[in-house]
């Protein structure tokens, strides 16, 4: 009888693996998402809530603010007129695409960087802001660029599985990278003098110097980290009308006044380079 | 220590509740609906009807040796490749539910078995149906010794919402992250306050037991 | 699915490994703690027993992902440096600990008082008593849940993924996001959790029965 329940428990674990491995095989259905979009009058973005200046949570109102909320607003009004909503889920840096992918979203605008292997999976939009890797580093310190990085005996900070991990080993190979968890944990290392600097894209680094005034943002940008509007594939229509808004936007000179509302006040950021297509 | 006064504001404060009320929210959903269907599950076992208990047995094994973690990714992320998507809330209850109504089923189950048999023969002898024997007699007193395993079920389950953080759910734990992120001076303070309120919420709970177990038995 | 074994086994192994290394290493801290912990309770020194009880009762009411967190995101900045893996142990070791000597502590009021008191009787100190008679009887009581509890903590052993602890759910959760083959990674992943859990959660029924 035992056995015999056993033997009974296998056959049936095996069925359900087969029904389940067969179920998916079929390609899922997708739906277009701008034709979604337009009967619905509403996108939803994926965007961050943990990113100053781009997407960040403001605990007193409980809304996410920033530049990429500003630009998906404006965009979902371009393309489907004043009426149009947009609805913002949070995402982090792992759900953002299994998100996208399972249609849970319709766009991405999180810092994304448009990179050949992110590419392969997603679409992205035009450039909507370019940012670079740069470094921010305690005032008064000896660190003006990245090439005085290239010594043994520096550690930089960066963080875990990042491009700008990847990007430092590459110009400063002498250096010692310490890769942490998040920005917050990579910022309290270099408070905490494990590191002499911390790297990544500068508008997140002019994010974090602006709330903390004894650390700036040196030694210009060494890479080019242009931020996309990421589509799923197969939404071509979607990603045609976005580039549209964008292009209407930088004509009518919308886009410059949301660069300038959240990067017009920061010192030391250059304007013209973040507006580059 | 000035870190804990900065951090301690009523703006946190009331950032974190609202968490503390989205983590209390899905504990209570849960915790009925797999009440409701654990039952179900747990006297279907117990009955050893033919065919019907066994699958419902292999289905209630499988899911309480899996960890709660993956039913709530492959929930999440996992079937809507077979079309059926959730938003964080509903996912986050929907695994919740499967996997306690699993373990309260086993609750169930080895609780009514633990009543000694002769209750239920006894019961018979007297002229009661199958369905009246159990309902009357053995349930009753099956629910008592019952009482504290699933106080501590529903703990584990209210401390397990923690883990919907990781799928962007806006509780408790989400929000003391996003407030340390934004200061990352508040990140002590914050831990104790996360340990502070799960510690109330989950220990409530386990006085209440005791005082139910107390009048019951 | 099967593709997914077939391309990804290395990872998976090292998962599978670290899993079950984290989970036995935890067993073991966590029955010592356990068991420390429960006699406290037991003893007649008051002081030693609101210390049991404090210990138990915050560590059983505080999720199990913010106590490894801690260590994880806390620790490492004022105290000492260690890596996800050593933060998620320690985590885990705490918290089952908790409930290893609540389930300890239930064994050791199970034993007959009667065999305390002839061991004291025939001159063994308490603390010789409680090792050599009370204590190995005690663990026959509570090997069935004490197998519930390493099950357990096979699964929870799932956090560590929140702080990269290289276990199976870590590996898996990589696997997913590269492939996006969430679906059938999961699956996968949890036949693999299964295989550790399932037989020993058979076993375990089976012990049950057995003693009645």
């Amino acid at each position: 009888m035992k056995r015999l329940r056993n033997i009974l428990v296998l056959v049936c674990l095996s069925l359900v693996m087969v029904t389940l491995s067969a179920c998916t095989n079929k390609k899922s259905s997708q739906q277009n998402a701008w034709q979604r979009a337009e009967s619905s009058k509403t996108i939803t973005w994926g965007v961050k809530a943990d990113t100053r200046l781009f997407g960040l949570m403001d605990i007193k109102s409980g809304q996410i603010q920033g530049f990429d909320i500003d630009m998906a607003k404006a965009i979902t009004k371009k393309v489907l007129g004043k009426d149009g909503h947009a609805k913002f889920v949070q995402v982090t840096s792992k759900t953002r695409i299994p998100l996208l992918k399972n249609q849970n979203i319709d766009a991405i605008i999180a810092t994304m960087t448009i990179t050949p292997d992110r590419e392969k999976i997603v679409d992205f939009s035009k450039i909507y802001f370019a940012a670079g890797q740069s470094l921010l580093v305690k005032r008064g310190s000896t660190i003006k660029n990245v090439r005085d990085l290239n010594k043994a005996g520096t550690t930089v900070l960066a963080v875990k599985g990042s491009t700008s991990a990847v990007n430092i080993k590459k110009y400063a190979p002498q250096a010692k990278v310490l890769e942490l968890e998040d920005y917050a944990q990579a910022f309290t290392a270099l408070k905490s003098g494990q590191g002499e600097a911390l790297t990544t894209d500068n508008g997140i680094l002019f994010g974090i110097a602006s709330e903390n005034p004894t650390y700036h943002v040196v030694g210009g940008t060494f890479t080019k980290e242009p931020y996309g509007i990421a589509f799923d594939k197969g939404q071509g229509e979607m990603r045609s009308k976005v580039n549209a808004a964008l292009a209407e936007m930088r004509k009518d000179g919308t886009y410059q006044k949301l660069l300038q509302k959240w990067f017009g006040n920061v010192a030391g950021f250059d304007l013209k380079e973040a507006s580059q297509q | 220590m000035s870190s804990f006064a900065e951090a301690y504001t009523w703006i946190n404060f009331r950032f974190l509740l609202e968490g503390l009320w989205v983590t209390v929210e899905v504990s209570l959903v849960s915790i009925i609906l797999s009440f409701i269907i654990g039952s179900a599950l747990g006297i279907v076992r117990y009955i050893r009807a033919p065919f019907i208990s066994t699958i419902v047995g292999i289905i209630i094994d499988l899911t309480r040796n899996l960890p709660l973690l993956l039913l709530l990714f492959f929930t999440y992320f996992g079937l809507p490749k077979v079309g059926i998507r959730m938003d964080p809330l509903a996912a986050a209850i929907s695994a919740m539910t499967v996997f306690e109504s699993a373990m309260i089923a086993e609750i169930i189950r080895s609780g009514i078995q633990a009543v000694d048999t002769g209750q239920m023969e006894g019961a018979r002898a007297c002229g009661l149906t199958y369905w009246q024997a159990l309902r009357v007699v053995v349930l009753p007193q099956a629910l008592r010794k019952m009482i504290p395993p699933l106080v501590s079920q529903f703990i584990s389950l209210i401390k397990d919402t923690s883990l919907a953080t990781i799928i962007v759910l806006p509780e408790l734990l989400y929000r003391a992250q996003i407030i340390y992120g934004q200061n990352t001076r508040y990140m002590i303070p914050m831990f104790v306050a996360l340990a502070v309120m799960y510690f109330v919420v989950c220990y409530a709970l386990s006085l209440v037991a005791a005082r139910l177990e107390k009048t019951a038995g | 699915m099967i593709s997914v074994f077939q391309q990804h086994w290395q990872e998976l192994l090292v998962g599978f490994g670290n899993t079950l290394l984290c989970s036995v290493i935890a067993l073991f801290f966590s029955l010592i703690i356990g068991s420390t912990f429960a006699i406290f309770e037991v003893l007649p020194s008051r002081f030693l027993h609101i210390l049991g009880r404090v210990y138990i009762e915050v560590f059983r009411n505080i999720p199990l992902l913010v106590i490894g967190m801690f260590f994880y995101a806390v620790v490492p900045q004022y105290v000492v440096s260690i890596n996800g893996f050593t933060a998620g142990t320690i985590g885990l070791t705490l918290y089952t600990s908790a409930f290893i000597a609540e389930t300890v502590r239930a064994g050791i009021q199970a034993v007959d008082e009667g065999q305390m008191e002839g061991a004291r009787a025939n001159g063994l100190t308490f603390m010789q008593a409680m090792w050599q008679i009370v204590l190995p009887q005690a663990f026959r009581y509570v090997i069935p849940p004490l197998g519930n509890q390493f099950i357990n903590m096979v699964k929870n052993s799932s956090v560590l993924a929140f702080v990269a602890g290289f276990d199976l759910m870590y590996q898996g959760d990589l696997i997913a996001s590269t492939t996006f083959d969430t679906f059938n990674t999961y699956i996968a992943v949890g036949i693999l959790y299964l295989i550790i859990t399932l037989p020993l959660s058979y076993y375990m029924r089976y012990l049950e029965k057995k003693m009645g």
